[in-house]
Order: C-alpha cells, then structure tokens, then sequence
C-alpha cells in the first residue's frame, strides 16, 4: 500500500470543506435588469448564513424556463426552485407530487408562515381554495395606463388627469388621431391578460365558473355581453385606425415609446423600458367600464412565482425554507420593488416604501399597488386559473385577431373564443 | 474497383461504430420515444400515463387546425421552394455572364447561407414588424396597409420571403457548379445553329441542370418542411390566428407550449412517415426521369 502523498491529501481535502454547504439550484427567467436583481439577492442569501449555497440558473423565457423543469423532473434532474410566470400556475398545481407547497416548506424549516403578512391578492392567487401557500410570490404586477404627455399636450388633452373608463379613452385615442398629434390614439400589450382576465376582474364580471377556476375546474363565460361590447369598440377603433395591434405579448410597448401612439395599457413590470426610452409620460390607472356595477373592482397578478419541487433531501428543504425567510424579509422586499418595478410581496415592505419618500419621488410606482388592494376581491377578482391556460391564451389571441383584421365581429370571435377554449379545458381536464 | 477486404469481421464494426451510436441515439432512440409517447395520454409532469392506442391520431387528424396546418405547410412548402430555386437559378445564369469580379459577386451571393435561422427571421423582422420595421414605414407611406401582425397573407410572404432569402446562397451554389459543368460546345453549337439565348437556355441548360435541380428540390423541400421552424419562431409565432402555423410549428406549440404531449408525439409521427414517404417517392419515381447526360 502507498502512502497518500501530503499534497493530494490537501487537495482531497477541498472539495469536501465545499460540501459543507448545500447547494440550492433556482431556475429562473429574468433578464436584463431584473436578473441583476436575481444575481444580487442570491449573492447577498448567500454571504448572510454558512449552510447554504443559493446558485440561479437562467433557463431562457418563461416557457423554456417551465419546459426546461418539466423536461428535468421527467428525466429526474429537477431543480429544486423553479420560477414559473402566472398562467403555469395551472399547470403546476396540477402536478401534485412533482411540487412540494411553499407553506409546507416554511413550516418545516421552522418558520412561522402567517398569511396576514403577505399582500392579500397576490398571496391568494398562489394559494389553493382552502388558503395554503401554494407557491412563494417573487415577481407580480399589474396592468396600467401610460399615456405620452407630449402627444397629449398637442392634442389639447388634460396631461395631469389621463383617461378613468374606457369610454374616456376611446375618445382622448380618437381625438390624438383626428388632431395628428400621432397616428395612433391607443395600443396595448396582451390583449388576454389585460383585456380578458384583468378586465373580468377590474370590472367584476366572470371570466369562467367555480371562481374563475380557482374553485374547479373553470368554463369561460368570456362570451358575456361586458366582453362582447368592450372588444366590439376595440374593433372599431382598430378599424378606424385609431387603435393599433402590436403583437400577442408585450410587442406594443414599441408603439409607444417609439411615440407612434399616445396611450398604452400594459404590465406594471414594463415600467424599466418606457423610462429607458426618456419619454415624458405619465402613469394612470387601468380604465375600467363606467356601465359595470360595481368597476372598478380590483386587478390581479401576473408576474411569476416561485415553486419547489418534489422529492428532494430534507436539508434542501431547510435551505430553501432559509431562503424563501430571507426574501420576506421587508428590506430584501423593499429593494425587490423599488429597484425592478415589480410590487412588493409582503405588508411590511410596503408600508416601509410608503413611510420613504419613494412614492412621491416616483409618482405612479404605488398605482398597481392600490388596484389590487382596493377592495376585498370577490369570486370575479381574485385571479383565473385553467389547467391550460397557455392554450387558452392562444386561441383567444387567434380569435381577436381575426376581429381585428375585420373578419369577424367581437361577439363572433369572443363565442368562438370560449367554445374553443371550453372545448380544450375539457380535454385537459379529462386527459 | 478493388474491393477492400477486412481481416476481420469486427474492424467494419468498430470503424461504423460512432456514426451508429450518433444514429441510435439521435434518430432511434427518439423516434422510438415519439411513438411510444403517441399512444399515451400523459400530463406534462409524466404523473399520469394511459395507455389510449390510437386516440391521439384519431384526434389530430380529425381537428381542423390540423387540417389547416397541413394546407398552411404545403403554400408555405411550394412558395419557398419554388422561389428560392427561381431565383438563385436567375441568379446564377446572371453571375455566369460576369467577365470581371465573379469571384466577389458569388461571395455576396453565399453570404446568406451562413446565418442561422432565427437571425435571418429577426433580420426581416427589424425591416418589416408594422411598429419599428425600417421597410414598414416607407411601405405604408405608398399606401400599402402593411401589417402582417394581423394580415394572414402578409405574415405568410414575410415568412416566405425570410425562408426564401436563406435558402437562395445554397441553391445558388449548386447552380452555379451545375451551370459549369454544362459542356461548352452544346452551347456554342446551338449559337452556330442561330438559336437565341433565351432558347438555348430552355433547349439546352434547363434540362442539363434536371439533375441539379432535381437535388434541390429535394433538399429544398426538407429545408422548408423542417428546417424554417426558427424562421417562423422569430418572426411570426404561427400567427395572426393560425395563418403560419406549419406542421412542424404546430408540433412545437401543442408539445412545449400548450403541453399535450400524446397529440404533439401523434403529429410528430405522422411528420416522420410524410418523410420517409415524400423522401421513397422522390428517389424511386421522379428521379428515374432525370436525364444526368
């Protein structure tokens, strides 16, 4: 037998004080300054305790990053956390076995999980019917108004108090278009999550039975005579060309920062690229329907959060417990909200913002706070779930896009748009 | 021809050995996994598995989407096909002629080819999206209502024109070697005999080229069955509606968006036999008829 020499023991040695720690893999989908935000987190995680090892890992967009946890936890590789946006939430509250709930992991790492800490409508939307956690809030918004204060100067419209309803925004675009302050009155990003499900809630009609699917499975009532009137005007408008398609997603921030069109609804999250763009806007709340009773209500979530998975050691368990202790804490929610635009998760952090000067530094910033927390949600507004909503999303956009392109009216497409949809719902909840 | 004899029988073995593992594990291993995959019905965590024999083809092939898919791939197929052939055909004919600088015009001419996919498609998206398309303004300007965001026919020629526009360097280049390889003396007898360009082109280049062209057909087909997904990912997303939507996309849409692997895997078998099928068709029956002089 031979000795081991000194210094392969040394060096032997190494990897095993490395060890010590646990390693914690996070799958995530951020960009830009949104994933400095990530790197600076988890940098910080980790330099605030010795026993854990936080490693993000960026997986591309939202769906690569839930097809790449998918794809792994098929080949048995997963990562423990994972960020899914809002519309995989369906899907990955149908993967019982696959995910381990966030209120489950809090407890057994020993911290307290008190519901009443969190912000009301973002939590309720990850949590099951009966209130457990579901999944931990890391990045929400909501949809807003923008408006080019330039543009609405030109065209002799009110720059300090932006369009309420939609009737008052339909006649600001017309009146940008007709006065050529620009060639376009209005666009918007994500006709489904703002038009569709944010505007059932904001409004307080029903986008699906059983709670909007939060309660069961869901069949769309999207076809309802609100809809069909609201999106019977959109095409109107985009006929007239006063109101301009960009794209399925959030394409249409182009339009306006571009200075093409004078008002825009989109994600609160999109905030970073129109101050990047230097333009003089303003920032208002999302319209709603002045014949709605009851409007406006209060909007839901989009953004993602972030979900454990299944079948791992319980010292990861710890660390991700660890982890996800740290994220609430209100200087870490703090920093998350102030510096990516995204709203803040817990009570604490956003009484914090308040007590600063933040809100009056940067006026807007606390809009999608106060649209979602305005008034107790109610079975329309505490959010939408589908076991594919992905699919749903889809054939809506399909649907209003024909509308759009004048092929077929809105409560066509919007009938078509349900029945097409109760049709896959039943196929994905029966498969 | 000398036939190489091995000493033995495991050296053949051995030297195929890595081309087999790469066939294996690439092309049986999945295709193996696809049609088992196409016979179940399975949520996208693999929870759940049943076993549905062939509910999954019944399904796509009964779904207009499917059907509008296939008629979708097929103009799409045809345009680009056709055009990226046309046109590096007319090209190369045109660089032929060149006295002085060929060298440099066939350069700019393969440049293309060397793009991948998905940045060709982002290319003629910056020209062409309606919002900051650099081609759209000017476009618009001249009374064109352009906006394929919403126009099926425009996103189609855009998509077209994107897939068309990387296959010509290659097409182009086959050309090119198959317009060399014409013996010069066919040509200057047919000049002796009085015939014009334009005829001895038809009469005499066009079919000394069938073999050529018949070899990009080929390939030209596959390139815009399968090989245009990039293209279509960047510029379109298969839509407005489903108007871009090929079969291929839709193989992509349903398995890794919507997350319906059993219909995504039916498709994606159904795929595989329309090229075995399309690939036996052409080398036993068309290529028959091609003259190679």
């Amino acid at each position: 037998m031979q000795k081991t020499p000194f210094w392969l023991a040394g060096l032997m040695a190494l990897p095993v004080a490395a060890e010590a720690k646990t390693e914690i893999s996070w799958w995530h989908a951020m960009t830009g300054a949104n994933a400095e935000v990530v790197t600076k987190i988890a940098g910080d995680f980790n330099a605030s305790q010795a026993d854990y090892e936080l490693k993000p890992v960026f997986k591309g967009t939202y769906p690569e990053t839930l097809n790449a946890g998918i794809a792994a936890f098929r080949a048995g590789q997963a990562p423990d956390i994972i960020q899914v946006f809002d519309v995989g939430t369906g899907v990955m509250m149908g993967a019982q076995g696959a995910i381990k709930p966030v209120a489950e992991v809090l407890q057994e790492g020993g911290y307290e999980f008190d519901k009443s800490q969190y912000l009301p409508g973002i939590v309720g939307y990850y949590s099951t019917p009966e209130g457990d956690m579901l999944s931990f809030p890391y990045n929400s918004s909501s949809p807003i108004l923008y408006y080019n204060k330039d543009i609405f100067e030109k065209a002799g419209l009110d720059v300090e108090n932006p369009p309420k309803t939609w009737a008052e925004v339909w006649a600001a675009a017309r009146k940008i278009k007709e006065s050529g302050a620009a060639t376009c009155g209005y666009t918007s990003t994500w006709l489904t999550w703002i038009h569709t499900e944010n505007f059932a809630a904001w409004n307080n009609v029903s986008w699906g039975t059983n709670e909007n699917g939060l309660a069961g499975t869901p069949e769309l009532k999207i076809d309802g005579p609100l809809f069909v009137k609201h999106f019977q005007e959109l095409a109107d408008l985009a006929k007239e060309g006063v109101f301009v398609y960009g794209g399925r997603t959030s394409e249409a921030k182009q339009n306006f920062t571009s200075g093409e069109c004078g008002i825009l609804t989109e994600s609160s999250g999109g905030l970073g690229d129109i101050v990047k763009s230097g333009m003089n806007y303003g920032i208002g709340q999302l319209p709603y329907d002045e014949t709605a009773e009851g409007a406006p209500q209060n909007t839901t979530p989009g953004g993602a959060s972030l979900w454990v998975m299944g079948g791992k050691s319980d010292e990861t368990y710890k660390g991700v417990a660890a982890f996800f202790n740290y994220l609430s804490q209100t200087e870490v929610q703090q920093y998350l909200h102030e510096q990516s635009g995204y709203l803040p998760v817990t009570m604490a952090a956003y009484e914090a913002t308040k007590g600063s000067d933040f809100y009056q530094q940067n006026p807007g910033r606390e809009t999608p706070i106060l649209q979602m927390m305005g008034k107790q949600p109610t079975e329309n507004s505490k959010g939408v779930r589908a076991p594919n909503l992905p699919q749903l999303r889809d054939i809506q956009n399909e649907e209003y896009e024909k509308m759009l392109a004048g092929q077929q009216d809105a409560a066509t497409a919007l009938k078509n748009a349900a029945e097409r949809g109760n049709a896959a719902i039943r196929e994905a909840a029966g498969g | 021809m000398r036939r190489t004899v091995f000493p033995h029988k495991l050296l053949p073995w051995l030297l195929l050995a890595p081309q087999l593992a790469i066939t294996l594990i690439f092309f049986y291993w999945p295709a193996a996994q696809a049609f088992r995959q196409s016979v179940l019905r399975e949520d996208a965590f693999g929870l759940k598995t049943t076993f549905v024999g062939l509910a999954n083809f019944r399904k796509v092939l009964g779904d207009p989407n499917y059907l509008n898919s296939v008629r979708v791939t097929v103009v799409f197929s045809v345009l680009v096909a056709f055009c990226a052939m046309a046109i590096a055909l007319f090209l190369a004919v045109q660089a032929e002629k060149i006295v002085r600088g060929k060298g440099f015009y066939r350069t700019l001419m393969i440049w293309p080819y060397a793009v991948a996919p998905a940045i060709a498609g982002m290319l003629w998206l910056f020209m062409f999206n309606p919002s900051f398309g650099t081609l759209a303004w000017p476009l618009r300007q001249m009374g064109i209502y352009w906006n394929p965001l919403l126009d099926g026919e425009q996103a189609m020629a855009l998509v077209v024109a994107a897939a068309t526009w990387k296959q010509i360097s290659y097409n182009f280049l086959f050309f090119v070697a198959g317009l060399q390889a014409i013996p010069r003396s066919l040509l200057e007898a047919a000049a002796i005999d009085g015939a014009s360009r334009r005829h001895a082109f038809w009469t005499i280049t066009f079919p000394l080229l069938a073999p050529t062209t018949f070899f990009l057909l080929v390939v030209n087909t596959v390139y815009a069955l399968f090989d245009t997904f990039g293209i279509i990912h960047a510029v379109t997303g298969g839509g407005p509606g489903k108007a871009t939507e090929t079969l291929v996309y839709k193989v992509y849409n349903d398995g890794f968006v919507n997350l319906i692997m059993g219909d995504s895997a039916a498709q994606s078998v159904i795929l595989m036999i329309i090229v075995i099928a399309l690939t036996a068709f052409q080398f036993r029956f068309i290529e028959r008829r091609v003259h190679y002089g």
